[in-house]
């Protein structure tokens, strides 16, 4: 329960349906942060709900694995100028690993959450599929998991739309009914709008790993255009923050962390044919070289058509590059097949 | 063997035996206590700082458990600030000395975080402890000596009776003569918190010139401690909290007459009763400690010579606290890890940081304290619940 909407419902309308529950928010973060799933207002908020609903609540601190799995991969990403996707890894590692865990070790036969995205299981199979919600669909972030996992996670607001979320959180009277969604990195706070007020992603950063200066060159004429204040803060496929106006439609289509550059082109330069992945995870058996299937690469990405390869996927038409360090989940249909993180 | 699964009572509802064995944390409130806080509830409702028979009446309650506190602390009615608890009288001790007498703030690393807190906004030095915990006082030495060279004389010395997670004693006895040499200016402060039930406070903390105590640890209220100001600290200590002239013109505010007074019962019996409360704790504590030690290879971070009666800590190498915990709440078993941030999230322990444990061993730690009220049963239930959980945590 991160003290969130989606988590609230979700443990009230398993306790409705006449499930032994027990509430758990993950305490993930030690450091200064105002934003996701762990500051005390929102364990406050979930320990109401479950106060409300009528369940135990708990607090489980994993803030020493959540630095070891998701922070220090994140921090050590961005300074080899990857753009790494910790939610992502938040998943995989901490709550569908380190406190799936912990539920076995406890007793429990299962751990849900709020993510908007439907576990099935039919014909002996487990499997992984795309929300109710289109717009609020998380099975994106929920694409690393595994069918031995899928098999002991419920996701019961998966077959709702937000709006119905939001209502039936109402009707229960929750706290959390009218709660804004979370944004952002949790552990990153945001930046302060004071001037000088610190936060963002460029203070968290630079407090942990140096931060370089690097030139921008055009990728086509070799020109240098002018320089970013940060290489390890800029992602392929960028546009905004890059010098020399609005003149042309400019991309950032490489960085080189080592030289301190960064490449901008036309948008046409970004298109490619393929994408290698490491990590890669299927849900259920590993699908043969050659397979159809639609490629997502962000978290509400459009999705586009593509065939596995041995050692990522093609894409059916040239299509945007994906930054090294991003989810590339793969479909059929509605449902997740497995995933891989862009090389 | 069957373990008992989390969920399967509802919240705080046990069938059958239950043990209570965190008596650091709070104390069941003892029935003289809750009796004699219950007229102020009452017609004796007055104001002790008025004039007239109502609030006379409630000044001489007020002055009668002060004289009682003092009694038991070992100082004049007069040298007792009542406050809110044990974190006000420790946050009056420190920020209260250094707006008197501003210069170096020496105080143990393994202080509650009510003492920690208020040092590190003075820019307090810790001081190290070794790896039982007690404090290094070749070291604190040391440091008053660097301060005293550096031109900046210490002039305030702050090392609790007890330590709150691992119940080890520190030396606070010997530390007038070890600041002698070089800071015999400063100011002595003792948290002595957890030290009431178990310590003779009167003389262990005689040549400090403040001490801290809180009565919910000893089986009075929550919401009421005191802080002793005597000798020396009497001209040096300023108020925290600014406002009317009462407690000495230390402490403004209207007194909690209720809480005062049933700390003062609370203080006075648990005085009386010492003696034999520590013989029969102490036999309790080994029987819990011993048997879970051999059902469970636990180990204790710190002899047990060094340790009040109440105190057993344990490690269970192996096993999440944090789970085991769990386990046995389900049980019935109250117990916890002796630290917990904002959100009710269990934290790894400075103090087991302190004395040189790595994260993950302290994660691994227990604190089972128990009090005067604790029994037998308790005990034998809380190690068959704790053993057995263990084993199962280990199994998976």
């Amino acid at each position: 329960m991160s003290g969130g909407v989606d988590s609230s419902v979700a443990a009230a309308l398993l306790h409705e349906a006449g499930h032994e529950v027990v509430g758990a928010t993950m305490k993930l973060w030690g450091g200064p942060s105002d934003s996701g799933c762990c500051s005390a207002a929102d364990v406050r908020d979930a320990r109401s709900v479950a106060d409300r609903i009528g369940v135990d609540h708990h607090v489980f601190n994993f803030t020493e694995e959540f630095s070891a799995a998701v922070v220090a991969p994140y921090v050590a990403d961005h300074a080899a100028g990857r753009t790494p996707n910790p939610c992502v890894e938040c998943n995989r590692h901490l709550k569908f690993s380190a406190l799936l865990d912990r539920a076995d070790r406890l007793g429990f036969d299962a751990i849900a959450t709020g993510h908007h995205a439907r576990v099935e299981h039919s014909g002996g199979r487990w499997s992984l599929r795309r929300g109710a919600d289109v717009a609020k669909d998380q099975s994106y972030v929920l694409s690393v998991l595994t069918a031995a996992e899928l098999a002991r996670v419920l996701l019961p607001v998966g077959d709702l739309t937000k709006a119905e979320v939001r209502s039936l959180a109402a009707s229960r009277g929750l706290v959390t009914a009218a709660k804004p969604d979370s944004q952002d990195v949790c552990f990153v706070a945001a930046r302060s709008s004071a001037p000088g007020g610190g936060g963002g992603r460029a203070a968290f950063l630079g407090s942990r790993i140096a931060l370089h200066p690097g030139r921008v060159v055009d990728a086509t004429s070799g020109d240098e255009l002018g320089s970013v204040e940060a290489v390890e803060l800029v992602t392929i496929g960028q546009r905004r923050g890059l010098p020399g106006g609005a003149t042309a439609r400019r991309y950032v289509v490489g960085v080189d962390v080592a030289e301190r550059s960064v490449l901008v082109g036309e948008p046409d330069l970004l298109l490619c044919d393929e994408v290698t992945l490491g990590s890669r995870t299927w849900i259920g058996d590993e699908l043969p070289v050659g397979t159809a299937c639609m490629v997502q690469a962000s978290a509400h990405g459009r999705p586009v058509p593509a065939s596995l390869t041995a050692t990522g996927v093609r894409f059916g038409e040239r299509a945007r590059r994906v930054a090294p360090g991003q989810l590339v989940a793969c479909y059929r249909g509605d449902e997740v097949v497995g995933s891989g993180v862009a090389c | 063997m069957h373990v008992h699964q989390v969920g399967e009572e509802p919240s705080g509802v046990v069938d059958g035996p239950a043990a209570y064995l965190d008596h650091a944390a709070t104390t069941p409130m003892r029935p003289e206590a809750v009796e004699a806080m219950l007229p102020f509830f009452g017609d004796t409702f007055g104001n002790p700082s008025g004039a007239h028979g109502p609030s006379r009446t409630a000044r001489r309650a007020l002055d009668a458990a002060r004289g009682e506190l003092a009694d038991v602390l070992g100082c004049e009615a007069g040298e007792v600030v009542f406050t809110s608890g044990g974190t006000e009288a420790d946050n009056l001790a420190i920020l209260g000395t250094v707006a008197g007498r501003p210069g170096t703030v020496l105080v143990s690393a393994v202080e509650h975080r009510a003492v920690l807190a208020p040092a590190r906004a003075v820019h307090a030095y810790l001081v190290p402890v070794n790896r039982h915990g007690v404090v290094e006082t070749g070291a604190l030495a040391a440091l008053a000596a660097a301060a005293r060279s550096l031109g900046s004389p210490v002039t305030l010395v702050s090392v609790m009776l007890v330590n709150s997670e691992t119940g080890v004693v520190q030396p606070v006895e010997a530390l007038p003569a070890v600041l002698e040499a070089d800071a015999p200016g400063a100011l002595l402060h003792c948290d002595a918190v957890q030290a009431l039930p178990w310590l003779d406070v009167a003389s262990l903390a005689a040549g400090c010139d403040l001490v801290s105590v809180s009565a919910h640890k000893f089986g009075g209220p929550k919401g009421a401690g005191a802080l002793v100001v005597r000798g020396r600290a009497a001209s040096v200590v300023r108020p925290v909290l600014r406002g009317g002239p009462q407690e000495a013109e230390l402490r403004p505010g209207t007194q909690n007459v209720a809480g005062a007074v049933a700390m003062a019962t609370a203080a006075r019996i648990t005085a009386a009763e010492r003696a034999a409360t520590v013989r029969r704790v102490t036999m309790l504590r080994d029987r819990l400690a011993d048997g879970l030690v051999e059902a469970t290879g636990a180990l204790e971070p710190a002899p047990r010579a060094l340790r009040v009666a109440g105190s057993c800590h344990l490690r269970f190498p192996g096993v999440v606290a944090e789970e085991l915990l769990l386990l046995a709440d389900a049980q019935g078993v109250a117990a916890s890890t002796g630290s917990a941030c904002a959100s009710g999230a269990r934290e790894p322990s400075h103090v087991l940081t302190a004395m040189g444990w790595s994260g993950a061993e302290a994660r691994e730690s227990v604190r089972f304290s128990l009090g005067a009220t604790t029994t037998v049963a308790e005990v034998d239930h809380a190690s068959r619940v704790v053993a057995d959980a263990v084993e199962h945590l280990r199994a998976q």
